[in-house]
């Protein structure tokens, strides 16, 4: 079952279609990238399935229930970590998590259990001052504990790691994927590492549109299917189509170039990204 | 909504924002009988510099209706206060951003506009009535509040008048956005209806009819039932017409 569906989305700012027609299917319990590149529409669509933004056409189904833009109805199923998460500076992360537990009416013994595994969970069990002092790192963290707290079927991270340094990126990707057996993450990002390093699916919005999707490693067979790398002995390489293979053989045994091994390529999501983009 | 409210009175107390509010309440209610109170010393200082220029002063009585006088003088600027302070509540967060966390989460945006409007009204009820118990209390102390008659109907009428620019403030941070637009829109109002009160068959009928204060207590004036009736109807309007904007403003 698909816990989001996205059908025919389109969305104009002015004179600019930023949205033109997305169709998108996340599967349960799948870590789901959505890549692009900057400013090509991922906040966007987030913003349009959180009930944030109208978009001008399409529907948009969280857990089988339509979105409908103003009404916080299909809120109950998500949990959201924009990019940049704002909190009230003045709590300290416990007294924030509870406050997130008040809104939606979790009893007082459920919110302190619930507070105290997650702090645990995104490692600020210890952190007893106020938000105002936290890292960047941290209030990232914090934003994962609140996005968690009731317990959502579909997580939401916009760019979760993009302003991170390289062990704060480390460990955000882990808690992404210590939490996938309760819920489904869709994440976006134009670090396409990171979706290579814990995504089971990813789609690729490009100009307004979803240029390629599905599961990864599916995608990367289908790429890789008709590359070949050939490694020469004095350590030289090439890459040919399968549809040139025979005929490269040929030319470089009538030219002695000494071949070491010939595999198939292994695409990485960047060749696919680039492909996608250069088409 | 009690969530939204506790995370309201937590931020006015750690804000420092509820600090500032009862240092200006006190301030005014001091200020009040002290200004009365000291006036008689003040002209005797400045006696001289008047005489050389012609102006012979003989005595200068006060009493609590000097005082009185002084507290009506003062509640614009209270209020103008008040209304700096809180403006920036709603529109501060449609700003920051924080709203979106708490929004996600499900709580439904009338909840939170209400919970701020509940929390504006009260703080502006009890800090007018506290600054109304400090002049009072020292009035009653120094001279005799039976002198002035209707005070506290005076002071009602301008505590319902606050109610109504706290209203206007709200409508016009969602319909804005911003702080500026929030100041300008309540200030344009405000000038609308005082404009509109100079014309004696429209006067009854503004909300700045109510800030007669001493007016009233010196019965040059009364405090009309149709100005009560249209302030509370135009209020209410404000508050109704607020919340479907903020339920469609993009967050």
């Amino acid at each position: 079952m698909n816990i989001l569906e996205i059908k025919d989305l389109h969305k104009r700012f002015g004179s600019k279609e930023v949205l033109r027609g997305i169709h998108l299917e996340v599967p349960e319990h799948s870590i789901f990238g959505f890549i692009g590149a900057n400013g090509a529409g991922k906040t966007t669509t987030m913003k349009a399935v959180l009930g944030l933004l109208q978009a001008d056409k399409g529907d948009i189904f969280v857990n089988g229930e339509k979105v409908v833009c103003g009404q916080t109805k299909t809120n109950r199923h998500i949990g959201y970590l924009p990019d940049v998460p704002a909190f009230y500076d003045f709590m300290t992360a416990k007294e924030y998590l509870d406050f997130c537990g008040k809104i939606g009416g979790t009893d007082r013994e459920t919110r302190r259990n619930r507070t105290e595994e997650l702090l645990t969970l995104v490692g600020l069990s210890e952190e007893k001052h106020r938000i105002k002092g936290f890292s960047r790192g941290q209030k990232q963290r914090l934003g994962i504990a609140q996005a968690l707290y009731n317990r959502p079927k579909l997580l939401i991270c916009d760019e979760p790691t993009s302003a991170l340094d390289p062990a704060g990126r480390k460990e955000i990707l882990d808690i992404l994927q210590s939490v996938c057996s309760e819920t489904t993450v869709l994440f976006s990002t134009h670090i396409l590492s990171d979706v290579e390093r814990i995504c089971t699916d990813v789609a690729l919005l490009h100009q307004g549109e979803i240029a390629m999707s599905g599961k990864l490693h599916e995608l990367q067979q289908k790429k890789a299917a008709d590359t070949f790398r050939i490694q020469f002995s004095d350590g030289g390489e090439l890459q040919v189509k399968e549809a040139e293979l025979a005929g490269t053989i040929a030319a470089l045994a009538e030219a002695n170039r000494p071949i070491q091994t010939i595999q198939r390529q292994e695409a990485s999501l960047e060749d696919l990204f680039l492909e996608v983009i250069q088409c | 909504m009690l969530a939204m409210l506790q995370k309201e009175w937590m931020e006015l107390v750690r804000s420092g924002r509820l600090f500032s509010l009862v240092v200006l309440f006190t301030v005014f209610g001091v200020m009040n009988p002290g200004i009365a109170k000291l006036t008689p010393w003040l002209m005797e200082m400045m006696a001289e510099e008047m005489a050389a220029s012609g102006m012979v002063i003989t005595s200068v009585e006060v009493d609590a209706l000097t005082s009185w006088t002084q507290f009506f003088k003062n509640i614009p600027m209270a209020l103008l206060a008040f209304v700096v302070l809180w403006g920036g509540s709603l529109v501060g967060e449609l700003q920051s951003g924080t709203l979106t966390l708490i929004v996600t989460k499900g709580l439904q945006r009338w909840k939170i506009f209400t919970a701020k409007l509940s929390l504006s009204i009260l703080t502006w009820t009890a800090g007018i009535w506290y600054c109304y118990g400090i002049t009072y209390g020292y009035n009653a102390y120094y001279w005799d509040n039976g002198i002035a008659g209707g005070i506290a109907e005076a002071t009602a009428a301008w505590w319902l008048f606050g109610l109504w620019v706290i209203a206007v403030m709200y409508l016009f941070s969602v319909i804005a956005g911003t702080a500026t637009g929030a100041y300008l829109g309540t200030g344009m109002t405000i000038a609308v209806s005082y404009l509109a009160g100079l014309i004696p068959k429209a006067a009854d009928y503004c909300p700045t009819a109510l800030t007669g204060g001493m007016a009233f207590v010196n019965a040059d004036s009364g405090i009309e039932a149709a100005t009560c009736i249209i302030t509370v109807v135009t209020l209410l309007a404000a508050v109704i017409i607020a919340i479907p904007v903020f339920n469609r403003k993009q967050i």
